[in-house]
């Protein structure tokens, strides 16, 4: 229990994980509350890849996390910037209204 | 080792919570803020861990410049209004239990998947890259990424520049009907364009609109 492993750390990734999948699908709000649950899913992974790169010795995760970073503030700032166009257009970005696909 | 264990716990508390409350706050910008908060507390770990630069790169990159991004969209969009609405009816409740079921066999998933790495830790060849002790982690970390990830950390730059590039025309809009000054315009006006003469005759006058 006092000897903080790498399972540890796996388990608090899985849990924020879980966390984001289930905020993907529960939110009725807004687009931009999706948003911060893909960023939290990103969150996740990269705890995974941190973790096991410092447990395993091996750096080669840190550097691959960081490129994940660079990856995920790219797409939040491309997501942003549709979700500004859009309300724009349309006035609204709650999820229920997006519906002009039909889909 | 106790003290490692305490902060452990601790951050990762704050961690679960705060991406609990960002999933379920009524408010938007309150959901942005505990972003910052697990944000916050998911880099002390990762200091503590030992990957000081990556922690500190993500107090930057992500509390820094998404976040703030965040908050300008939000309060720029006024979607503060726009409550979340929890189990207003049935009807449009039907999404809660498949979003939880599916959300739950992933964790359990993930869990198998840990279970099966903790009892056979030798599942993987460690690859020759070691993590040197001597060196700091920011120095080892370059090393790496300046000589045999080169391409690929050109390209994450390439990534964000396109992002950038993309971001500005997607939200770059020529508003109509809104006058300016044009220097191209003034600079290259000439003199038989703006002055005419005129032979008046006398009792007669000039008569100006045309």
């Amino acid at each position: 229990m006092t000897d903080i492993g790498l399972g540890h750390y796996l388990t608090l990734g899985a849990i924020i994980f879980s966390i984001g999948i289930a905020g993907i699908f529960l939110n009725r709000k807004s687009i931009i509350v999706i948003l911060m649950s893909i960023e939290l899913i990103l969150l996740a992974v990269n705890i995974n890849l941190v973790s096991f790169s410092i447990f395993l010795g091996d750096i080669v995760g840190q550097v691959f996390t960081l490129f994940i970073l660079t990856v995920a503030a790219a797409e939040s700032a491309i997501g942003l910037a549709i979700i500004v166009v859009y309300y724009r257009n349309s006035g609204t970005i709650r999820v229920e209204e997006i519906d002009q696909l039909k889909g | 080792m106790i003290a490692h264990s305490v902060f452990f716990y601790l951050f990762a508390t704050i961690a679960i919570f705060s991406a609990i409350l960002v999933t379920v706050s009524r408010n938007t910008i309150h959901s942005v803020f505990f972003l910052i908060l697990d944000f916050i507390s998911i880099s002390c770990l990762f200091i503590m861990i030992g990957a000081e630069f990556l922690g500190m790169i993500m107090l930057i990159v992500y509390v820094g410049a998404v976040a703030v991004l965040f908050l300008f969209v939000v309060m720029m969009l006024n979607v503060t209004e726009q409550r979340n609405q929890w189990f207003t009816s049935v009807k449009n409740s039907a999404h809660i239990p498949i979003g939880l079921i599916v959300s739950t066999i992933i964790f359990f998933e993930l869990i198998i998947v840990i279970g099966g790495w903790k009892y056979k830790p030798d599942l993987f060849n460690v690859s020759n890259l070691i993590i040197s002790e001597t060196t700091t982690n920011t120095h080892s970390l370059g090393q790496i990424i300046y000589t045999d990830y080169i391409h690929v950390f050109q390209i994450s730059g390439m990534i964000l520049l396109v992002s950038m590039i993309g971001a500005i025309v997607l939200t770059f809009r020529q508003r109509t009907g809104v006058k300016k000054q044009s220097y191209i315009k003034q600079i290259s006006r000439e003199r038989n364009e703006g002055v005419q003469l005129l032979e008046v005759e006398s009792n007669k006058g000039v008569k100006i609109d045309d």
